[in-house]
């Protein structure tokens, strides 16, 4: 075992030493230090397991993947938070998933709309009033594509039987009324979430959708949210190396695309953790083969190009190299512009699913180097695919809690952070350099060569504003 | 180098065309559908249509009861929301508070999920206590519950005993509970039950010698402008006062590098102490209903609910302070109140007869009615999303006092698509609300003066007062410069443009 690594293990231990008992057990099975060969077991993080109580984990549930991350974004369904008030206003336009359209009328992305559960509900049951509502919702919004009733945790306490509403409103109605049984106790964090949106966009939509005629050049884009316009600029990319993206998925998607996204050739897959399963079902059900990609920062773009490139004839082959020879140069520029000032700095992440490997390569390109990565809700696969990205010796961590992301940056000065916005503040207190990375602190789009240059342009801001020189710190 | 993010990118060229190509695939209504949709919403019959509507809310403007009780938890020295229940709605109330403030927020969950649901959360609290109190070390552990540990029964108080009598946190660790059911009230309640749960776990066995004291109860109240300006107030007339949950140091902490768990709050001592005070005055009515019932009926203490926003309300609470405490206004608060009224004679002709929709929490609407009537203005839509008849009976009351008051009609759980009719059918000229009420003005086009919680999309604005003669002052200024830019808007093509107003 190298010095790099045994140093690492040393400071988990350390920072371990502050827990009781039982929790330290269990929270040193989610922190290790990381081995990129792979090798070594005890450098093998757990994950996707239940989070200690009281700890303070930054983990959301069920409900919180499956609305806010899958679902909600799906522009012209009307997305229906089923049960009490809180879930639905607290996800509430806040995850930027750009989408066309006019709110209210011919979309409804940005909108909050609720049962709004009271006690009687709770008594008596809330399906006759769910039915009510979607007959109330489909008189005032008469364009909406389709209802999904995203349940939140009472409703799978108290047996309610949603299923049975859905299907005699889509029978009247005519349209899909998907029941996601997303509630917030089940599972360890969103990822069920995730899981379980799919499996209902498997049963009530794919395979609907509408599409005249098929190319031999036709992908969906998979697992990307259109954060900041993410989806977009990585669209305009796809569609320069001459493909055909029938289905966006699902930023800024339609019903219809939803449907009709076992009709691509490949499905290209951007997070690979919210919708791996939908597409392994594609695979098995449509023969639809899928393959990930990378658009932050160039390195991991050119690679991506070919990537899928590969899956095509000479021609696209061909483009991926043009297009590669085109942008280079604009991003050189970038690099080049940035660089100096970021060169060297030391990065932490702890994010969601998927970032906290993805961004790794655009960090690099700007010359800094990642020390800490971790992810809020990521499984085994996740890791396995992060270990071979991060130094020997860098930490991993898994389901961090508060206490220990603190720890950890008193330990390791790392010269920025990206998190999330629970996170944010505390590092702002602390005069450490901070920036969300879920949300892009309202920013972006980040991915592809369009995103690229706002990505560099953020961190430079993050890294280098003089405001964190203001602080005065106690002697 | 010039760099285009998402606010100038995607109106180029390139990419309005490729949203043209992507409607290939969207099989989305065409352009005069959505049209005549849009057109249609805008009309009578459908207002009438959505006032039908019984059984969903459309962005409504309220929070759940946890939400509540965390925040005012928050409000005391070294205390650690402590929450039973699904994880993911301690994620939520931490997320929803920062983007308010933009301040971290504190609180631990208990992380129940399927197991717990079968049988019950006794073990999650347990090692959720345990666990809080050995890491974050809080002085005291303040607890409420999410809506699954209400559905299943969760009995705090046996479950707070049992890890007593278990050694998880010592004896003596003060742990106040509040169940806090989501589908009962608002964050409104929330905090109200988390307030009396609180001050009865803090108070027991302390009533003593009265010290002299007035408890002040802010309420539901994200200004922390509010709390400073409070205290500003109580000092200069020298009145030894406690402030109840005050979050004013953990909402607003001074940046010195340093990252603090627990950077304020009311003393504990001072909230034990507040069994002892001459009276207790609450800043808000409905967020404090249950608490003042308690305190006047318990402590046998006078209570009072006054907010004080606006001329006429700030001078009685102030008054009332008076009397309690027999202490005269000096003349320092004198010349401030001379200076908002002097400020609102000043721009009353840009605020005389305008027409005005409201819509928020109940407090805060009935304190603005009566500020916008004090300068002129018509509060005409006052739409309130969690609140009853007896607000309404309230609101309407203060509305018959003044002629101001003739157009105003208020809604109660209403919500902002409500609103949208209402403002569609009858036009008004300015909207008060949160950040999310900017769909109304992308709808409506009417400008939006953002007053109330959550304010998301500006910075800043909760650290100014809207309490007292200063917060008149602040209220008189937003509001007239929203119209006077407005103003400009409308007019810069026009004579009208002008330098002075």
């Amino acid at each position: 075992m190298s010095t790099a690594i045994k140093e690492t293990q040393k400071m988990i231990e350390e920072v371990l030493s502050a827990y009781p008992e039982k929790a330290k057990k269990n929270r040193a099975k989610h922190l290790a230090a990381n081995d990129p060969t792979g090798q070594c077991s005890t450098c093998q993080v757990k994950s996707n397991i239940k989070s200690r109580p009281g700890v303070m984990t930054v983990r959301g549930c069920a409900y919180a993947g499956a609305k806010g991350v899958v679902w909600g974004p799906v522009k012209d369904q009307i997305t229906i938070s089923h049960g009490p008030v809180g879930c639905g206003q607290y996800s509430w336009w806040s995850r930027r998933n750009y989408y066309n359209g006019q709110t209210g009328i011919d979309t409804f992305g940005t909108m909050h709309i609720t049962t709004d559960f009271q006690e009687k509900d709770i008594v008596y049951g809330g399906d006759k009033n769910l039915d009510a509502a979607l007959h109330e919702l489909k008189e005032l919004f008469p364009l909406a594509k389709s209802m999904g009733i995203l349940s939140e945790c009472p409703v799978g306490l108290i047996g309610d039987d949603i299923e049975a509403v859905s299907k005699k409103a889509e029978k009247e109605f005519a349209i899909p009324i998907v029941p996601v049984r997303c509630e917030g106790f089940r599972g360890v964090s969103q990822s069920l979430g995730h899981h379980i949106a799919n499996d209902t966009i498997r049963d009530h939509i794919l395979g609907k959708g509408q599409l005249d005629k098929s190319t031999p050049y036709d992908v969906a884009l998979i697992g990307d949210y259109n954060i900041g316009g993410d989806a977009w600029a990585s669209r305009k990319m796809l569609e320069e190396l001459g493909l055909r993206v029938i289905a966006q998925w699902t930023g800024d998607a339609s019903i219809n695309e939803m449907g009709i996204a076992h009709k691509a050739k490949v499905n290209l897959v951007h997070c690979y953790r919210s919708m791996n399963y939908i597409c392994r079902h594609m695979e098995e059900q449509y023969g639809i083969p899928w393959t990930e990609f990378n658009f932050f920062g160039p390195t991991k773009i050119y690679l991506s190009l070919r990537k899928i490139a590969s899956y095509f004839d000479d021609s696209i082959k061909e483009n991926a190299e043009k297009m590669i020879e085109k942008y280079k140069p604009m991003m050189d520029a970038v690099v080049e512009e940035f660089k100096p000032g970021l060169e060297g700095k030391r990065v932490m992440l702890y994010v969601g699913g998927l970032r906290p490997r993805h961004t790794i390569g655009a960090y690099e390109d700007l010359g800094m180097e990642v020390v800490a990565s971790g992810y809020e809700f990521g499984h085994s696969d996740d890791y396995k695919r992060t270990y071979p990205e991060m130094k020997e010796g860098a930490v991993i961590m898994d389901d961090a809690t508060l206490y220990e992301l603190e720890e950890f940056t008193r330990r390791l000065s790392p010269d920025m952070v990206g998190s999330g916005i629970k996170e944010k503040y505390s590092y702002h207190k602390l005069g450490v350099p901070f920036r969300q990375m879920h949300s892009w602190d309202y920013s972006g789009p980040y991915h592809g060569f369009d995103g690229f240059p706002v990505f560099a342009r953020d961190m430079d801001m993050t890294v280098n504003s003089p405001t964190w020189g203001l602080i005065r710190r106690k002697r | 180098m010039k760099i285009k993010d998402h606010n100038e990118l995607f109106q180029e060229q390139e990419y309005v065309e490729q949203f043209e190509r992507k409607k290939e695939f969207e099989n989305c209504p065409s352009a005069e559908e959505v049209r005549r949709v849009s057109e249609w919403t805008r009309t009578e019959e459908y207002r009438e249509l959505n006032f039908k509507r019984q059984h969903i809310k459309i962005n409504p403007a309220k929070a759940c009861q946890p939400l509540g009780a965390v925040f005012c938890a928050s409000g005391f020295e070294g205390t650690l929301p402590f929450v039973q229940g699904a994880q993911g709605c301690v994620a939520y109330f931490r997320s929803h508070l920062s983007r308010h403030f933009k301040e971290p927020m504190t609180a631990v969950s208990t992380s129940m999920t399927e197991d717990a649901a079968v049988f019950g959360g006794l073990n999650n609290m347990l090692e959720g206590l345990e666990n809080a109190y050995t890491l974050y070390h809080p002085k005291m552990l303040a607890v409420c519950t999410t809506c699954m540990a209400e559905v299943i029964g969760d009995d705090l108080n046996a479950y707070i005993r049992t890890a007593r009598g278990k050694g998880v946190i010592p004896q003596d660790l003060p742990v106040p509970f509040a169940h806090t059911p989501s589908f009962v009230g608002s964050n409104i309640t929330g905090y109200d039950n988390m307030m009396k749960g609180i001050l009865t776990a803090v108070t027991a066995g302390g009533k003593g010698e009265p010290n002299g004291k007035i408890n002040i109860i802010p309420g539901f109240d994200t200004y922390t402008g509010n709390y400073r300006e409070l205290k500003r107030l109580l000092d200069i007339m020298e009145v030894k006062h406690t402030v109840l949950a005050d979050v004013s140091d953990i909402y607003d902490s001074p940046n010195s590098g340093e990252y603090k768990l627990y950077p304020g709050g009311t003393p504990l001592a001072d909230a034990a102490d507040s069994i002892n005070a001459l009276a207790t005055i609450a800043l808000q009515k409905y967020s404090t209903l249950k608490t003042l019932d308690y305190i006047s009926n318990e402590w046998s203490q006078p209570v009072s609910a006054l907010p004080p926003i606006g001329i006429k309300n700030t001078d009685s609470f102030l008054e009332e302070i008076s009397k309690i405490t027999c202490k005269p206004l000096p003349q320092e608060i004198e010349s401030e109140r001379g200076r908002a009224v002097d400020a609102m004679i000043d721009s009353h002709p840009y605020v005389h007869g305008k027409r005005f929709a409201l819509v928020g929490d109940p407090d805060l609407l009935l304190g603005l009615i009566s500020f916008l009537m004090e300068m002129g203005g018509l509060p005409v839509h006052i739409v309130c999303t969690n609140c009853d008849k007896k607000f309404r009976e309230d609101a309407e009351a203060i509305l018959s006092e003044s002629p101001f008051g003739r157009e105003g009609k208020v809604y109660i759980n209403k919500d902002m698509w409500h609103l949208r009719s209402l403002m569609f059918t009858d036009q008004i000229d300015f909207l008060i609300g949160n950040s999310y009420a900017k769909l109304l003005w992308r709808d409506t086009g009417t400008p939006l003066i953002r007053i109330g919680f959550p304010l998301f999309d500006r910075h800043h604005l909760h650290r100014y007062p809207i309490i007292g003669y200063q917060g008149a002052l602040n209220l008189v200024s937003v509001i007239v410069n929203t119209v006077l830019d407005e103003m400009d808007r409308k007019t810069m093509n026009t004579t009208s443009f002008d330098v002075i107003r």
